[in-house]
């Protein structure tokens, strides 16, 4: 049996009657499988992971998944998330969002998490746009682009997701794109391992949505735009800020150590139980 | 676990309101809490994150109060008992993911001190005007159970009861109390341990090939696994089958949504709770509930003494509305007053259920201040 088809059988419901709902070309099936590849190359127990997610196409990856899995609500994932690491912090916690639900209705969730720094992995899929719902423009929609609900121009500044969780205070943050199959690999199982708030941002298309309506071709072509338009941390520092207009940085942004919110909590039950009740 | 001590055992104590909703809540094993500040119910908050920690439980307070209950949330489906208090408008918030936990049927506790409404209204006033939306605050059909508290007394056992009815039907249950009852101190006795009836989930007893995680079972009430204990199952806010994966298929969305509604009505005789106070020869039967209740039974004796043959209905139990303790009062009674700090909520609900054999009188007040004994005296005199 070949390595791919190990893993399906192992992670994938087979209950659950497929197809599955995303279009054909779609980059979360890239992404699914850069997450999966990580927990099997980490080794965890499907049993301790719990997978958790919101709304839109993004939200929906967990049904197809043998783990515990929680499809929330809009925007809340880290929410609930939050109250099952805490619960029980032996269970790996992982949460995949889109950027609707991420940054806009979950903005708040999103920051508030990071500067708690609770020890789960945000792995939140950008393609710029509300798929599911037929196109609407999202927060990460660029300057000037066009969606069903900007039929003339987008007039609103887009959020930089990473850049966001940065300043927000993730101790881990990368980016890479669906094109570069083998760097999310990595920043998965980094971003798995590492303690506290770790975030992985992946830029993807929507080539049945906003790829239509701006023109930018088919899957494959918005594929070779990541190609072309992705750089990576290490070679920026090389190059000057003119060449790295328009240009998305990719790999590990940041990396840093911080108190991890379970731990510190327990800190707080050891003194709290050096106080007299009542 | 250490034996307590007879004095531990049984404890004199003053308490308010909303301490004694934290006393019930640990008491009924609650281990988690998350919450955001609002005015009255924040010293639920407070006594908590003392509290919590020093019996390994987790208190946290959260960006809001729509992640206060996703937290909660998620804190249940991981087994441990969890709740959320806050007031009007929290609640307001929370409504979203109050559905949530009533479509994946998750246990957990949501306190809602009333004050004045709509919107900031009287943050420091109390009031009953969330009765409807703890009812139908959030869209969608859906069950759910309501209970309210009068004394300091009844707040620790309706916080005790909550826990027993989520844990038990996988519901949502939700304390409503006033600001009044919240904020007043009364002298109670807490509990021995061993005397508290506590009901935890029901886990599944087959091996996770078997387990069916929303299966119909006679209670209506499927067997619950906790995340992490092998039982790998998906739960969605979406429609679901009886393995809980999305459907959009009507042969099993009807029985779905049937099933939830079932496993709370035909367990009526068991969460709904009232008290009944002189209303055996009651020609004028007050029905009240919370802080009012207390005024409504002083209006009573008073009525009394004046030859009124008066008698009160407490209701504990606001949701499901029970039509059994109103019928109950109407082979006597051919006059039902219903006092109420809202514009008239619960009258409502006894009109629809009196249908007509009994004069409903209302008496609503909802300029922040309470209904007093002499008000409700007035009113019984006056549709004598």
């Amino acid at each position: 049996m070949s390595e791919v088809t190990k893993l399906i059988h192992k992670y994938l419901r087979h209950q659950k009657k497929f197809p599955h709902v995303w279009c054909p070309g779609c980059g979360i099936g890239i992404m699914l499988g850069a997450l999966i590849r990580a927990i099997d190359r980490i080794g965890y127990e499907k049993d301790e992971i719990v997978l958790v997610s919101g709304i839109g196409c993004s939200g929906r990856l967990p049904v197809y998944v043998d783990f515990n899995t929680l499809h929330t609500t809009h925007g809340r994932a880290l929410t609930f998330a939050t109250g099952v690491k805490l619960a029980k912090p032996s269970l790996k916690v992982i949460v995949v969002m889109g950027d609707g639900d991420a940054v806009a209705i979950g903005g708040n969730h999103f920051i508030h998490a990071a500067r708690r720094n609770i020890d789960v992995t945000a792995i939140i899929v950008n393609n710029s746009i509300y798929g599911m719902t037929g196109g609407q423009y999202s927060p990460t929609t660029p300057y000037g682009m066009r969606s069903a609900t900007t039929v003339y121009s987008n007039i609103e500044q887009s959020f930089k997701i990473s850049e966001l969780a940065v300043t927000a205070g993730a101790v881990f943050v990368g980016r890479g794109t669906v094109y570069h199959a083998k760097l999310l690999d990595s920043l998965m199982e980094k971003a798995f391992l590492k303690p506290g708030f770790s975030v992985v941002e992946v830029i993807a298309h929507c080539h049945t949505q906003y790829g239509r309506v701006n023109r930018l071709g088919s899957a494959v072509d918005m594929m070779e735009w990541q190609r072309d338009h992705a750089v990576t941390v290490e070679k920026a520092a090389t190059m000057t800020p003119e060449d790295l207009q328009n240009k998305i940085l990719i790999g590990v942004l940041v990396d840093k150590e911080l108190p991890v919110y379970q731990d510190e909590y327990e800190r707080i039950r050891e003194r709290a139980k050096g106080v007299a009740v009542r | 676990m250490k034996k307590p001590s007879r004095r531990e055992r049984k404890t004199e104590v003053l308490l308010q309101g909303n301490e004694a909703v934290v006393e019930g809540a640990l008491r009924a094993g609650c281990r988690f809490f998350a919450g955001y500040p609002i005015t009255p119910a924040t010293e639920i908050s407070e006594v908590l994150s003392v509290k919590l920690p020093q019996v390994d439980g987790t208190f946290i307070q959260m960006e809001d109060e729509i992640a206060s209950l996703g937290a909660v949330i998620g804190a249940s489906l991981a087994g441990v008992k969890s709740m959320t208090a806050t007031s009007g408008p929290g609640f307001s918030l929370m409504q979203e993911n109050l559905g949530f936990a009533i479509i994946a049927e998750v246990p957990c506790v949501i306190v809602n001190v009333m004050r004045g409404g709509p919107s900031t209204g009287l943050p420091t006033s109390p009031s009953q005007s969330d009765v409807m939306q703890a009812r139908w605050g959030t869209h969608g059909d859906h069950p759910i159970i309501a209970l309210s508290a009068s004394t300091v007394r009844e707040c620790y056992d309706m916080t005790i009861q909550a826990f027993n009815f989520s844990e038990k039907f996988r519901n949502p249950v939700i304390v409503l109390i006033d600001e009044v009852v919240a904020h007043m101190r009364e002298k109670m006795v807490l509990s021995d341990q061993e005397e508290i009836e506590i009901f935890d989930r029901v886990k599944p007893m087959v091996p996770p090939e078997w387990y069916i995680p929303y299966e119909d079972t006679p209670r209506g009430v499927p067997a619950m696994a906790n995340f992490g204990e092998g039982y790998r199952y998906h739960v969605t806010g979406l429609t679901h089958d009886i393995r809980g994966f999305p459907t959009s298929r009507p042969d099993e969305i009807g029985p779905f949504i049937a099933r939830l509604h079932r496993k709370i009505s035909q367990h009526f005789a068991e969460i709904q709770m009232a008290e009944y106070f002189q209303t055996d020869d009651a020609e004028i039967t007050i029905i009240a509930y919370g802080s009012v209740a207390r005024s409504a039974k002083r209006a009573v004796l008073e009525a009394r003494e004046k030859g009124i043959k008066a008698g009160l209905l407490k209701l504990i139990t606001i949701w499901p509305f029970m039509r059994p303790a109103v019928e109950k009062v109407l082979q006597t009674s051919k006059v039902l007053i219903v006092p109420e700090m809202n514009m008239g909520q619960i009258s409502r609900e006894v009109k629809r259920v009196s249908r007509g054999m009994a004069k409903v009188f209302t008496l609503n007040k909802v300029d922040g201040t309470i209904i007093t004994p002499p008000e409700i005296l007035n009113r019984i005199v006056e549709v004598s």
